[in-house]
């Protein structure tokens, strides 16, 4: 396993974790910009310009561009979050220049507005499926509240009303300033042609220019408070509350990965043997989410609307609880080896390596070795995770329930 | 690369497969016992998956806290689920796990506890997954066409009825791990970094003295084409739609696959094309092909919007009907070059190649070789799909919706 870097002129970075014993070669383009680039009225337009770029280039109608995808064999697709949005193949090694071609082409899309219309309407169709399917927005919504006007707030999708307003002009704008060579990184994973990559990348981003994007890091102002969401058909209660936990780059976020494995793991954690394994609640975890200057911890409750408040009070005391009766170092090493065996497992896959390789770079701006990361929680205390846990209980917090119920059906 | 299975029919009945794959760390296996939703007494919905629930709440020594324990601690992925034949355990973990994570599922099927105590907490969870499942729309449309299509016992629902899983006592539970827990009919099967006669010593050592018996034969499946509607007060209108195909046994199964392939697999398949990137009517649609006894199904599902759905459903008809007019040969070649890509890939998942070669094994009493699917997959061609689909025709059709619009099935079809 071999870490190479490369950066062309034009500031393009490509980076590969070269494995010549690999069966296959993942890459694909990260870009550096997702829903926290946008502006409220406009929100949603990073994830439709990610549908876009599939509709077609100079070289290649939308048709070609899918045949393509298909001839290569490939298992494709995008995907865009709040810091990035990116585009990915996974192919065999002897396909990677036409793999290359193809997704450095679909960087520069044509924008077309007959495309446009009709893409408008399937991602409407995204956004009504989502409208049905739990928790009813309650994260989108959470992320909303917590982050008030921060930029971490503006929902990925955008709403049904953001989406029919947005024009092709404003896309073809956004797509110049954000698709630039020096937004954009280049990752490849497993048996990859380094060398032919950069040279391969050179020539066809050749008239690409640097736009000098910079995004504004701010950490949030928190205003505590809960929401209710009814959705009359629903049949269970959603309970979704965030906290501020680390940021990607924050060393204790390995801790506190820990710290939720421990207390709300969806199995063997201290809150699974009180709420899930006796069957008072469907789902009872901790969750955590990372971003570039502050990351989440938060709650997950799913069970019925009676069931919600004894259910939220037992939660909270088991958290409450830590304080008298502290994380031990059984339960410390039974979370490490779960998280540690996993990292092993997911590694055995470029097209996760992928991910992981690209994620750290584009957005921490480093590159790590499975055992490296291992390293990272083999570090881990128990201090460390009873710190973690002192710390996120001091923290203000916003609190969402989505279900059938008129009024929210926590009492306090 | 080349690939060798090995196989071994203990004399309790229990089949061992392995799969090497020498260059990974880890290692997984599926067990399948023969405890699925069809051989649950018809007042007792749901007793397959309460039963799976209590023979892991504790086994042999353990009680249900040191199982979770033991398989944490040993970093080891699991799951377990119901279908209509088999109750499925699946596992991956690092290769040194193995010995001790098989020694406790030895226990699991063989000695558990399945204590009085422990039945009230496993009817709970079942109950809370039931709920949960009701508010999955598309999950609730899909088991709505599999109950009508395939009708009793085979349209059960893997998470079986409030009144069944209320009704289940401790004796019920006891009656069904005695009935259906035995070697005779399970498969074990194992792929990963391991050595294959360390491997048949430690199964005939945790698993030899299993228990065999011989089980009753199952009813035949009726295949039944009716139409259901569900009505729901949903942003979308969830279709899903089913019409026969030749099962995963039979010879012309790659015929059947292949034209399903044209159909759904890929951004440049047909329903893609037509229903999503023409026409903008659906975020998803696929298709896809069930075996259940000697009956193959095509499974068709799409979700749309108000006043779009009966255009969704006549188009994705008329694609399917398109097959008549022939496969091109790009559309083949595309398709030959997804399944050479997912042969060479599934080499970097042991949990994958573990689950398919039991399922293989079920089917077929063997498992085929990568080569051997590859050789097959490449005599596919144009003539062989299209005569394929003018001796097969879509027939037998199921169509389920869910939402505001009840939509019928064309006479003409």
């Amino acid at each position: 396993m071999q870490f190479r870097s490369h950066t062309l002129d034009n500031g393009l970075e490509i980076i590969a974790e070269v494995n010549p014993n690999a069966f296959s070669l993942a890459t694909g383009y990260f870009v550096k910009t997702g829903a926290r680039d946008e502006i409220s009225p406009k929100a949603g337009v990073s994830h439709f310009l990610e549908h876009m770029v599939f509709k077609g280039t100079s070289r290649r109608s939308a048709e070609q561009v899918n045949r393509e995808l298909d001839e290569l064999g490939s298992q494709s697709n995008a995907y865009t979050s709040e810091e990035q949005t990116v585009y990915y193949m996974t192919v065999l090694p002897e396909n990677q220049s036409r793999t290359i071609d193809l997704l450095t082409d679909l960087m520069r899309p044509a924008l077309r507005v007959e495309d446009f219309e009709t893409e408008r309407k399937v991602i409407l169709e995204e956004i009504a499926m989502y409208d049905d399917q739990p928790p009813y927005g309650a994260i989108e919504r959470a992320m909303e509240e917590f982050f008030g006007g921060h930029p971490l707030g503006i929902r990925v999708l955008g709403t049904a009303k953001t989406v029919s307003q947005l024009d092709a002009e404003y896309m073809r704008q956004y797509h110049a300033e954000r698709y630039a060579p020096d937004n954009l990184c280049l990752v490849a994973a497993g048996a990859v042609d380094f060398d032919a990559l950069i040279k391969q990348a050179e020539q066809l981003t050749r008239s690409w220019t640097p736009a000098g994007h910079t995004r504004k890091l701010a950490m949030p102002t928190v205003n505590p408070h809960s929401i209710h969401i009814q959705h009359p058909p629903a049949v269970q209660q959603y309970l979704v509350e965030i906290g501020l936990g680390p940021s990607r780059r924050d060393e204790k976020r390995f801790a506190s990965r820990v710290l939720t494995s421990v207390l709300g793991d969806d199995s063997g954690s201290r809150i699974f043997w009180e709420l899930v394994d006796n069957g008072l609640a469907d789902t009872a975890s901790l969750f955590t989410q990372e971003f570039q200057e502050c990351g989440l911890i938060g709650a997950f409750i799913v069970c019925t609307p009676e069931d919600l408040d004894e259910n939220w009070q037992r939660f909270q005391s088991i958290v409450d609880q830590c304080e008298r009766d502290p994380i031990t170092n059984k339960e410390l090493v039974q979370a490490k080896n779960k998280i540690c065996s996993g990292i092993v497992l997911g590694a055995e896959r470029p097209s996760n390596r992928l991910f992981t390789v690209g994620n750290a770079w584009t957005l921490r701006n480093t590159y790590e070795t499975v055992e490296e990361v291992l390293q990272n929680y083999s570090r881990v205390t128990v201090d460390d995770v009873n710190l973690a846990l002192q710390g996120w209980m001091k923290q203000p917090r916003v609190l969402v329930t989505a279900g059938p119920t008129e009024t929210c059906p926590l009492k306090s | 690369m080349e690939q060798t299975v090995y196989s071994e029919t203990f004399a309790n009945g229990l089949t061992l497969l392995f799969e090497p794959m020498p260059w990974l760390q880890s290692v997984a296996f599926t067990l399948l016992v023969r405890s699925g939703n069809c051989h649950e007494p018809e007042n007792r919905l749901g007793l397959a998956g309460v039963c799976l629930e209590m023979v892991q709440r504790g086994a042999g020594p353990r009680d249900s806290r040191e199982i979770v324990e033991a398989l944490d601690f040993l970093g080891v992925e699991r799951s377990s689920s119901i279908s209509t034949f088999h109750s499925i355990f699946s596992t991956a973990m690092i290769r040194t796990a193995l010995e001790e994570t098989l020694s406790i599922y030895a226990d699991i099927v063989q000695r558990p506890s399945l204590l009085d105590d422990d039945l009230d907490d496993a009817r709970q969870v079942a109950l809370q997954e039931l709920l949960a499942i009701k508010d999955d729309l598309a999950h609730r449309c899909l088991t709505e066409l599999k109950r009508i299509r395939f009708q009793q016992p085979y349209g059960r629902s893997a998470y079986g009825s409030e009144e069944g899983i209320e009704a289940i006592t401790i004796d019920d539970v006891q009656k069904q791990f005695e009935n259906r827990f035995h070697a005779s009919g399970s498969i074990l099967s194992v792929a990963g970094n391991y050595d294959w006669n360390d491997l048949r010593n430690l199964v005939q050592k945790l698993f030899g003295s299993w228990s065999s018996k011989s089980f009753e034969t199952e009813p035949d499946l009726k295949v039944s084409s009716t139409v259901g509607h569900i009505a729901e007060d949903s942003a979308q209108n969830y279709i899903a739609l089913a019409y026969d195909c030749v099962p995963y046994q039979h010879p012309d199964y790659y015929e059947s696959r292949g034209l399903i392939g044209v159909l759904s697999d890929g951004m440049s398949s047909r329903l893609f094309t037509e229903v999503r990137e023409k026409r903008g009517l659906v975020y998803g649609i696929s298709a896809s092909c069930q075996s259940l006894k000697d009956r193959g199904s095509v499974f068709c599902y799409a979700g749309t919007t108000n006043g779009r759905a009966e255009e969704t459903l006549q188009v994705t008809l008329e694609t399917i009907q398109s097959l008549g007019d022939g496969v091109t040969e790009d559309e083949l070649a595309r398709l030959k070059s997804r399944i050479k890509t997912s042969l060479v890939l599934e080499q970097e998942s042991c949990m994958s190649r573990s689950s398919q070669i039991a399922s293989d094994w079920y089917y077929l009493a063997r498992v085929p070789s990568r080569q051997e699917v590859a050789a097959r997959v490449e005599r596919l061609s144009c003539q062989s799909l299209l005569n394929h689909f003018n001796a097969n025709p879509p027939k037998n059709w199921t169509l389920v919706t869910l939402g505001h619009e009840k939509l019928e099935l064309p006479s003409a079809i």
